[in-house]
C-alpha cells in the first residue's frame, strides 16, 4: 500500500497528457468530427513550446516564466495546425481518417524540418526547466495519504489537466454552446433544422481540440523530458483516444481511464518490488492499456454511446 | 468519371510496374559494372564515402552525428570534401534502398550506423561482393563487410568507478543503472557498470531497471523516480531518449546525480546558471571507427571481419575532464584503471549478472 502511494505522483505524470489529449478528443467527436490527429498536432505542440522555451530562457528576466509562456504558445499553434483538419473535413468534406493520418505525418516531418533550420540539428537543445515539479503544496500535502498521492512531488500541470476536466464537463454538458455541439455530434440535420450554423460550432470544436492537444504536447515535452525530439510523443496522442473510447466520450471518464493507463505503466515499473506480480514479464504491464481498451470496445460494441454522427460527413441535404 | 478514374488509376499501377522492373534491370546492369563506376569516380576522388544513418539521422547528438563527424575529419585532412555524402533513413524500410543506392554509385565504402542495420547489410553486402562496407555495433558474417564493435563494458567500468566513488562520499553506497532493452547489446553497459562500482565499493547496492524502450521517457523517469526512491544518488543511463527521463528526474531532484552516454552530456544537465548533474558520460568514439576505416580503404589497406574499439585505441572512455563534478582524486583513480584495463591486469566481463527490475 505505502508503494501504492510512493508511485502515485509517477501515475500522474503519465496520465497528464493522456488527460488533456483525451479532452481534446472530446471536443472534436462530440460535435462530430473524428479526431485522430491529436498525435500530430501534440508533436506540433510540444516543438512549439520546447522552441519557444529554450530561446526564452536565455533572456534573464523571462527565465522564470519559460515554460509557461512557452505552454501558451503551444496552444497557439495547436489552434493554427487544427485548422488543417477544420479546413479539410468540415469545408471541404474529406474523409476524416485520411484527413487525420496526413496531418500526422506531416507534423513529424515538418518538426524535424523547422529544427533542423532553426537549431541546425533534427531536435531542439535543451531547456534547463520546462515545467519544475512542486515538491510539496503547503498546507494539502499534510493530508493523510491524499497528500502523499496528490501533493507531494507533483507537476502543476497535473492541477491544470484536472481543472481542464471540470471546465469541459461545463462547457459540454451545461452550456447552450455545449447542448450545440453535442447536438451537431448526433445529428448534425436535426440540429442544422433548428436554425444551428453545423458548420460553425464544427470548427469552434475543432480549433478547441487543437488548443487542448497543443498544450498535451508542450506539458508531455515538459514535465517528461528534456528537449523536444521526434520521439517526445511517442503515441500517447493514440493513447488519448483510447482513453476517450474508454472513457465513454465523458470527462470524468477520460480521466479516470488515464489514471489506469498511467497506474498500469507505473505498476510494471514497481512490479519488481512487489510480490507475485515481479513473476509478471514487463511486457504485460506494457500492454494492459491496449487490451483493456480492446475489451471496452468490444463490451460496448453494438450499444450507442459515441456520438452518432461522428466521422460522418456533414450533407445538409441528407434525411 | 468513375471510368475515366479507374483507367487513371490502372494506367498508374501499371506505369508503377514497368518502372519497378526497369529499376531492377539497371541494379543487375550496374553490378557488373561496378569496377567501372569506381574507376570513372576515381577521376575526381580517390575514394568516395557513403554513409546511412538510422533514423536518428546525422545530428542527432549521439551516434550517427559522431559517425559522420569521423568521415568529415577524414575528408578535411585528405582534402575529399565532396566525396563523402550520407543518406538519412526515414524508416526501417529505407535501410535496404539507401545502402543499395550508395553501393550502385560505386561508393568505395559504405557504412551502416548502428545494429538495427543487421538484416539490411546482411542482404546488401551479399548483393555487391566488390564493395566495401562499415557496419557498426554488430558483426555481419559478409566477407566484404568490417564489423567495429565496441568494448562498451570497459567505458562503462570507469564510469561505475565514479558513480560507486560518489556513493561513498554521500554515504548511501546505493547507485542504478536504467537501460533501453535486454539483450547483450546493452548488457555490456550493465556489467562493465556493475564491476566497476563493485570494485570500488564491494558493498553498494545496485538496480537494475530497462524501460523496454528507448524512446519512452516518461517511463525512464518513472524508474529513475523508484530508484532515486529507493535510495540510490547517481544512475548511469543507456536508454537512449528514455534515458533523457532519467536526467529530467535528477534534474528535478537536484541533489542526485546521472551518468551520460555515448556522448557527453553535461550540457544536458545543466540546472542553475553552471551546475550539472551529469557526474560523467561513457564516451562511445564511433568517429573513430569511420575515421580508421575510411583511412584504411583511402591507403588501400581495409580489412574485412570484426575490429574491436576499446580503451587500448580510444574506442570507449570516460569524460573526465576537470573542474567539473569529479574529484582530482576521482579522476587519478579512474586513469589508473584505464591503465589497468589497457595492459590486461583488469578484465571487464560483457555479461551482466543483475536481473531486469532486481538488484544485487
Amino acid at each position: 500500500m505505502s508503494l501504492i502511494i510512493e508511485m502515485f505522483p509517477t501515475v500522474l505524470l503519465v496520465a497528464t497528457p493522456i488527460i488533456i489529449g483525451g479532452l481534446a478528443g472530446l471536443f472534436s467527436e462530440r460535435s462530430g468530427i473524428v479526431n485522430i490527429c491529436i498525435e500530430g498536432i501534440m508533436v506540433v505542440g510540444a516543438f512549439t513550446g520546447a522552441t519557444v522555451c529554450v530561446f526564452l530562457e536565455k533572456v534573464p528576466s523571462l527565465a522564470p516564466y519559460a515554460g509557461w509562456i512557452a505552454c501558451v504558445a503551444a496552444i497557439v499553434a495547436g489552434t493554427i495546425y487544427s485548422i488543417l483538419l477544420a479546413v479539410s473535413t468540415i469545408t471541404f468534406k474529406a474523409d476524416h481518417t485520411i484527413a487525420g493520418t496526413a496531418i500526422n505525418l506531416l507534423s513529424t516531418g515538418l518538426t524535424v524540418y523547422l529544427c533542423q533550420i532553426i537549431f541546425n540539428q533534427q531536435r531542439t537543445e535543451t531547456f534547463v526547466k520546462g515545467i519544475s515539479r512542486i515538491k510539496e503544496v503547503a498546507v494539502l500535502s499534510d493530508i493523510p495519504i491524499i497528500g502523499n498521492m496528490f501533493f507531494k512531488n507533483v507537476y502543476p500541470t497535473t492541477f491544470i489537466a484536472l481543472l481542464l476536466v471540470l471546465i469541459s464537463y461545463y462547457i459540454i454538458f451545461k452550456t447552450s454552446f455545449g447542448l450545440r455541439l453535442r447536438s451537431c455530434g448526433e445529428n448534425p440535420q436535426a440540429a442544422a433544422s433548428m436554425g444551428i450554423n453545423v458548420y460553425k460550432i464544427r470548427y469552434a470544436a475543432v480549433l478547441c481540440s487543437g488548443a487542448f492537444a497543443g498544450l498535451a504536447g508542450a506539458v508531455m515535452v515538459f514535465t517528461n523530458g528534456i528537449q523536444f525530439t521526434v520521439l517526445s510523443i511517442h503515441g500517447v496522442g493514440f493513447i488519448s483516444i483510447a482513453a476517450l473510447i474508454f472513457g465513454k466520450w465523458n470527462p470524468f471518464g477520460i480521466l479516470g481511464a488515464s489514471i489506469f493507463f498511467g497506474f498500469s505503466t507505473a505498476l510494471g515499473s514497481y512490479a519488481s518490488f512487489i510480490p507475485y506480480l515481479n513473476k509478471l514479464p514487463s511486457e504485460f504491464f506494457a500492454a494492459i492499456p491496449y487490451v483493456l481498451t480492446v475489451v471496452a470496445l468490444i463490451v460496448f460494441s453494438g450499444k450507442a454511446i459515441g456520438p452518432k454522427a461522428a466521422g460522418e460527413i456533414y450533407d445538409s441535404g441528407k434525411r | 468519371m468513375k471510368k475515366l478514374s479507374k483507367v487513371l488509376f490502372s494506367l498508374l499501377i501499371s506505369s508503377a510496374l514497368i518502372a519497378g522492373c526497369s529499376a531492377n534491370k539497371s541494379t543487375e546492369t550496374k553490378t557488373s559494372e561496378a569496377t567501372a563506376t569506381t574507376e570513372t569516380a576515381s577521376g575526381e576522388c580517390a575514394v568516395k564515402i557513403g554513409l546511412v544513418t538510422d533514423t536518428g539521422g546525422v545530428d542527432d547528438k549521439s551516434f550517427n552525428q559522431s559517425a559522420w563527424e569521423g568521415v568529415q575529419k577524414f575528408a578535411e585532412e585528405n582534402n575529399l570534401k565532396d566525396c563523402v555524402q550520407y543518406l538519412q533513413s526515414n524508416s526501417e524500410t529505407d535501410y535496404i534502398p539507401n545502402l543499395t543506392t550508395l553501393a550502385e554509385e560505386g561508393y568505395d565504402l559504405v557504412i551502416a550506423v548502428g545494429y538495427l542495420f543487421q538484416d539490411a547489410i546482411d542482404t546488401v553486402s551479399a548483393q555487391f561482393p566488390n564493395s566495401n562496407f562499415l557496419f557498426i555495433d554488430s558483426v555481419s558474417p559478409s566477407t566484404n563487410v568490417m564489423n567495429a564493435v565496441y568494448s562498451a563494458e570497459q567505458g562503462s567500468y570507469l564510469v561505475g568507478i565514479a558513480a560507486g566513488r560518489k556513493a561513498i562520499e554521500n554515504g548511501s553506497k546505493t547507485v542504478g543503472f536504467v537501460g533501453g532493452a535486454e539483450g547483450a547489446l546493452i548488457g555490456a553497459f550493465q556489467a562493465g557498470y556493475e564491476q566497476g562500482v563493485l570494485s570500488v565499493c564491494a558493498d553498494c547496492k545496485i538496480y537494475v531497471d530497462y524501460a523496454d524502450s528507448f524512446s519512452d521517457d516518461a517511463k525512464g523517469q518513472q524508474l529513475a523516480y523508484k530508484q532515486y526512491g529507493a535510495g540510490a544518488t547517481v544512475i548511469y543511463q543507456a536508454a537512449g531518449a528514455a534515458g533523457n527521463g532519467v536526467i529530467k528526474e535528477a534534474k528535478e531532484r537536484g541533489d542526485v546525480w546521472a551518468i551520460g552516454v555515448d556522448k557527453d552530456q553535461y550540457e544536458d544537465g545543466k540546472v542553475d546558471g553552471d551546475k550539472s548533474i551529469i557526474l560523467t558520460s561513457m564516451v562511445k568514439r564511433v568517429d573513430i571507427s569511420t575515421y580508421t576505416a575510411s583511412t584504411n580503404v583511402l591507403n588501400k589497406k581495409f580489412e574485412p571481419g570484426t575490429t574491436v574499439f576499446d580503451l587500448t585505441n580510444e574506442g570507449v572512455g570516460a569524460e573526465i575532464s576537470t573542474g567539473r563534478n569529479l574529484t582530482d582524486e576521482d579522476i587519478t583513480v579512474i586513469k589508473e584503471a584505464a591503465e589497468a584495463i589497457k595492459s590486461g591486469k583488469i578484465v571487464v566481463d560483457a555479461n551482466p549478472t543483475i536481473k531486469n527490475g532486481s538488484t544485487n
